[in-house]
C-alpha cells in the first residue's frame, strides 16, 4: 500500500477539481460571457460618456472598468455552481470519498476556480482597458484632454486594472465560500449578489454623511472597487490597497465559514 | 367462456380544474420550509433596512451667535406649506396694497435683466450683489400677482414674463400655463393683465396693450374678500452640478431679477392707495432686494422663487418617504431566489414529471405557479411595507427630518405598488427560472437585470445623465419608479436624476416596463415549458 505525500495530494485534489471545471460545458461559456460581458458593458459606458468643455471629473479608468459590476455576478455563477452543483447532483459524496480531508477540496477549488477566473479576468479587464483607450479619447476623455493616458504603462492605470482582476478573483473567493457554507446554488447566489449589490443601495439612501462613509468602508463592492479609483483618492475613505483588503476580509471570513460547516457537516 | 371486465377504479375521478391545481402549488410552497422562511426573511429586511435608514439620517440645526455660542440643537424646520398641500418656496420681492373684492390690475413689462452669483452666498455688506454675474435665469420672473394675503404658502395667481420661457401664468405654485413667447425688451414690451372675479382669477397679455389673450383663469379656494396686489420680481438660485466619483458638487449662489414696469392701472377698490415693498421670507440679498417708483415707472428687484420645492439629496431640505424602502431590493433578492426555485427544484427532484403528468396542460401549471407565487410576494410586500413607512417616518421625524408632504392616494401608490413590484419580479423570476431550468443562471439573470441597472443609476459618475435615464427607462429598473413621491415640475430647473429620486417615466409606465418583461418572459417561458421535454 502506497502512501500519498500531502503535496501530492492537494495536486491530485487539484487535478480532480480542474477535470470536473473543464468538462463541465456550461463552465467554458460562463468564462467567455465575463470576458463579452465585461468588454461589452464597459465599451457601451465609455461610449455614452459626454463632458462638457469645461471637464467633467470623471475617472477614465473607473468609466473603462465599468464592465466589472456586471462581470462579477457572471464570476459568482461559475463560482457557486462549482460547490453548489454537487450538491444538486450528488457529486458531492463521491468527491468527499475520494478525498476525505474536506479542507482540501476547498482548497482545490479555490485554486481551480480561482485560477479560471484570473485568466478570465485578465483577458476581460485587458479588452475593457482597451476600449477605453479606443473609446474615451473620442468623448473628450483623454490625454489630450488632460486626463490619465489609458495605457499600462501608467502605474495608476496598471493597478487599477491589476486590481481589478485580483477583484474578480476574490469575488470568485468569497461565493466559493458562500456556496459551501449554503449548498443551494440559487440561496447562494442571491446571497452573494445581495452582499455586493445591497450595500451601495443602502448607502445612498442614509442621510448621514458618518454612516454612508462607515458602510462605505465596510461594502465589499463599494470598497472594493476603490482599486479601479485613478483620481480623487484623497476623497475616498480608505486607500485603493485597503478598499482591496475588505474585500479580501469578506472572501476569507466566506471561505472559512464554508470550510468550517464542510468540515463539521454531513454532505 | 367468461369475459374479464376492464378494471374500473371504484374511486371518483378527481376533479383537476384551475383550483385544485392552485391548491397542488400552494401545497407545495408552504410546505418548503426554506421558502416560507425566506418569504418571511424578506418581510423582516424590509422592515430592519427602513429601521436602518430612518435612524442613519439626522438633520439638525444650530443658530450659532456669538452671544450664545452653544445653543441647543433643534429639528429642521421644514418649509411653508401651499394651498396644495406641497411644499413650496415662497420668496419674491412683493409690491402691493389691499385690493378690496373684484378689481384688476395692468401694467407693460419693458425690461427683465439679472446678475447671478457662482460662489454662494453673498455677503452682507454696502453693495450686496458686487462680483456677481450679470445674467437672467431661465426662470426668473416679473408681473403682478393677486395674493390672498402676505403670508407664506398662501394662495395667489400672477402674470409674469419669464428669463427664457416667454409669458406665464402660474398659481397656487404647481399650476403652469404658457402665454406669449419670446423675451420681453424695451423694443417688444408685454402687457400684463390679472382680473379678479369673486373666487376666480383670470390672465390676459397682450404686445400691444390693445389686442388682448386669455391665458387662464384659476380658481383660487378660500380666497378672502381682501387680497394683497401688485408687482412682484424673483429670481430662483443659479446652480451647476457636477457629478463625480464621491458624489455630486454644486456651485452656484443666488441671483436677482431686476424688472421695469410702466402704465399701472387699477381698477376696483384700492383703500390704500400707495404702495408698500416686502422682501417675502427675508431679503438675503440686502438692500439690493427693493423698488423704486418714478412717475409712475417701476423697478422692482427680487430674489428666490415663487414654486413646489423639489426634493433630491443635493437639495438639502427634508427626506422622501421613499428613503425608509430601501428594504425592498434586499426583500426583491429574496423574492427572485424564491421565484426561481418554486421551479427549478422542480426539475432538481424530478418533481416536475409528477407535476406535468398530473396536469398534463403545461402553460396551466405556470399560470397556477405564477399566481401562487406573485400572491405570497404581493401579501408579504403589502405587510413588509405596511410596518416600514409608519416605523420609518417616525423615526426620521424623530431624527429632525422633516419629511415630503405626501397625498393619500400617493402613498396608496407607494405602498400597494411597491407590494406589486414584488409580485410581478416573483413572475418574472419564475419565469426566467422556466426558461434556464438552472437556479444560478436564472437568479443571476434577474438579480442583474432589475437590481444593477438602478444601481449604476444612482451611483454618481459611473454614468453620464442620458445613459442612467436610459437604464432606469429600459431595464425592468425602471419599476421603482412606483416608489417617487415627489413630482416633478417643468417651471423648477433641478437635478431629476434617479439618484435624486427622480425617475424619467411615471410611476405607473415604469411599472409597466418591469409588466411587459415579466409577461414576455412568462410567454417565452410557456412555449417553451410547450415544447421541450421535462
Amino acid at each position: 500500500m502506497s502512501t500519498v505525500r500531502a503535496g501530492d495530494a492537494l495536486m491530485n485534489a487539484v487535478h480532480a477539481e480542474w477535470t470536473k471545471l473543464r468538462t463541465l460545458p456550461g463552465t467554458g461559456w460562463l468564462l467567455l460571457a465575463v470576458i463579452a460581458l465585461t468588454a461589452a458593458v464597459s465599451a457601451i459606458a465609455a461610449n455614452a460618456v459626454t463632458c462638457p468643455a469645461a471637464g467633467c471629473r470623471l475617472d477614465p479608468a473607473k468609466v473603462s472598468l465599468t464592465g466589472v459590476d456586471l462581470g462579477q455576478a457572471i464570476v459568482a455563477i461559475v463560482a457557486v455552481t462549482a460547490v453548489a452543483g454537487e450538491y444538486s447532483t450528488g457529486m458531492i459524496r463521491l468527491t468527499l470519498a475520494a478525498t476525505p480531508r474536506r479542507w482540501r477540496v476547498l482548497a482545490a477549488k479555490a485554486a481551480t476556480v480561482g485560477t479560471a477566473t484570473l485568466a478570465a479576468g485578465a483577458v476581460a479587464v485587458l479588452a475593457s482597458v482597451l476600449a477605453g483607450a479606443v473609446l474615451l479619447p473620442r468623448h473628450g476623455i483623454g490625454p489630450a484632454h488632460g486626463y490619465l493616458a489609458l495605457s499600462l504603462g501608467s502605474g495608476p492605470v496598471l493597478r487599477a486594472a491589476a486590481g481589478s482582476v485580483l477583484y474578480l478573483a476574490l469575488i470568485a473567493l468569497l461565493s466559493l465560500g458562500v456556496a459551501a457554507a449554503v449548498r443551494d446554488s440559487a440561496v447562494a447566489i442571491g446571497v452573494v449578489l445581495a452582499l455586493l449589490y445591497l450595500f451601495p443601495i443602502i448607502t445612498s439612501a442614509v442621510g448621514s454623511q458618518t454612516w454612508q462613509r462607515h458602510l462605505d468602508q465596510i461594502s465589499p463592492m463599494t470598497a472594493g472597487l476603490y482599486i479601479q479609483a485613478t483620481t480623487n483618492l484623497r476623497a475616498l475613505p480608505l486607500t485603493p490597497w485597503q478598499g482591496l483588503g475588505v474585500l479580501a476580509a469578506w472572501a476569507t471570513a466566506a471561505m472559512l465559514a464554508g470550510g468550517l460547516l464542510l468540515r463539521f457537516r454531513d454532505a | 367462456m367468461s369475459v374479464t371486465a376492464p378494471y374500473r377504479s371504484e374511486q371518483r375521478a378527481g376533479r383537476d380544474g384551475f383550483a385544485q391545481l392552485l391548491r397542488a402549488e400552494w401545497t407545495k410552497f408552504r410546505t418548503v420550509r426554506g421558502w416560507v422562511i425566506g418569504t418571511l426573511v424578506a418581510v423582516l429586511l424590509i422592515v430592519l433596512l427602513g429601521v436602518f435608514t430612518g435612524s442613519g439620517s439626522q438633520c439638525s440645526i444650530a443658530d450659532v451667535t456669538p452671544q450664545n455660542p452653544n445653543p441647543p440643537i433643534q429639528a429642521c424646520p421644514p418649509p411653508p406649506v401651499g394651498p396644495g398641500g406641497e411644499w413650496v418656496s415662497d420668496s419674491s420681492y412683493f409690491v402691493h396694497q389691499p385690493l378690496d373684492g373684484n378689481g384688476s390690475v395692468t401694467v407693460r413689462v419693458t425690461s427683465l435683466t439679472g446678475l447671478y452669483s457662482t460662489h454662494g452666498a453673498m455677503a452682507p455688506g454696502p453693495n450686496p450683489t458686487a462680483g456677481m454675474t450679470p445674467g437672467v435665469q431661465p426662470w426668473s420672473k416679473a408681473g403682478i400677482i393677486i395674493k390672498a394675503s402676505t403670508a407664506q404658502g398662501s394662495a395667489y395667481a400672477a402674470m409674469m414674463v419669464t428669463g427664457s420661457h416667454g409669458v406665464r401664468m402660474q398659481w397656487n405654485f404647481t399650476h403652469d400655463v404658457a402665454g406669449l413667447a419670446g423675451k420681453v425688451s424695451a423694443a417688444s414690451p408685454r402687457w400684463l393683465r390679472l382680473t379678479r372675479s369673486g373666487g376666480s382669477v383670470s390672465g390676459y397679455d397682450s404686445a400691444d396693450g390693445t389686442h388682448w389673450t386669455h391665458v387662464g383663469t384659476a380658481t383660487l379656494a378660500g380666497l378672502p374678500s381682501v387680497t394683497q396686489a401688485g408687482l412682484f420680481a424673483a429670481s430662483p438660485d443659479y446652480s451647476v452640478t457636477t457629478t463625480s466619483l464621491g458624489g455630486g458638487s454644486g456651485t452656484g449662489g443666488p441671483s436677482l431679477a431686476t424688472s421695469a414696469f410702466d402704465h399701472v392701472s387699477r381698477q376696483g377698490t384700492w383703500p390704500a392707495g400707495r404702495w408698500t415693498g416686502d422682501a417675502m421670507s427675508g431679503a438675503r440679498l440686502g438692500s439690493a432686494e427693493q423698488f423704486r417708483e418714478t412717475d409712475g415707472r417701476f423697478t422692482v428687484s427680487g430674489s428666490g422663487d415663487i414654486a413646489p420645492v423639489v426634493g433630491g439629496s443635493d437639495v438639502g431640505v427634508g427626506q422622501t418617504i421613499e428613503r425608509t424602502l430601501a428594504g425592498t431590493f434586499a426583500a426583491l433578492i429574496a423574492v427572485v431566489v424564491i421565484g426561481v426555485m418554486f421551479i427549478t427544484a422542480e426539475y432538481r427532484r424530478g418533481m416536475i414529471r409528477t407535476t406535468l403528468t398530473a396536469s398534463p396542460r403545461r402553460g396551466r401549471v405556470l399560470a397556477a405557479k405564477a399566481l401562487v407565487i406573485s400572491a405570497v410576494a404581493f401579501l408579504a410586500g403589502l405587510i413588509a411595507v405596511a410596518i416600514t413607512i409608519p416605523v420609518g417616518e417616525h423615526l426620521l421625524r424623530e431624527n429632525g427630518n422633516p419629511i415630503f408632504p405626501v397625498s393619500v392616494l400617493t402613498m396608496a401608490r407607494i405602498v400597494a405598488g411597491t407590494a406589486a413590484l414584488l409580485a410581478v419580479a416573483a413572475v418574472l423570476a419564475l419565469a426566467v427560472g422556466t426558461l434556464l431550468r438552472r437556479s444560478a443562471g436564472a437568479v443571476t439573470a434577474v438579480i442583474a437585470g432589475i437590481v444593477l441597472p438602478y444601481l449604476l443609476a444612482i451611483i454618481p459618475g459611473v454614468l453620464p445623465t442620458g445613459a442612467e435615464e436610459w437604464l432606469v427607462r429600459l431595464t425592468p429598473a425602471a419599476a421603482f419608479a412606483i416608489q417617487q413621491s415627489t413630482p416633478r415640475y417643468a417651471q423648477v430647473t433641478a437635478a431629476y436624476t434617479p439618484s435624486n429620486g427622480y425617475f424619467p417615466l411615471s410611476p405607473w409606465a415604469g411599472f409597466g416596463v418591469l409588466c411587459a418583461w415579466a409577461a414576455l418572459a412568462l410567454i417565452l417561458a410557456v412555449v417553451l415549458l410547450r415544447r421541450r421535454d421535462a
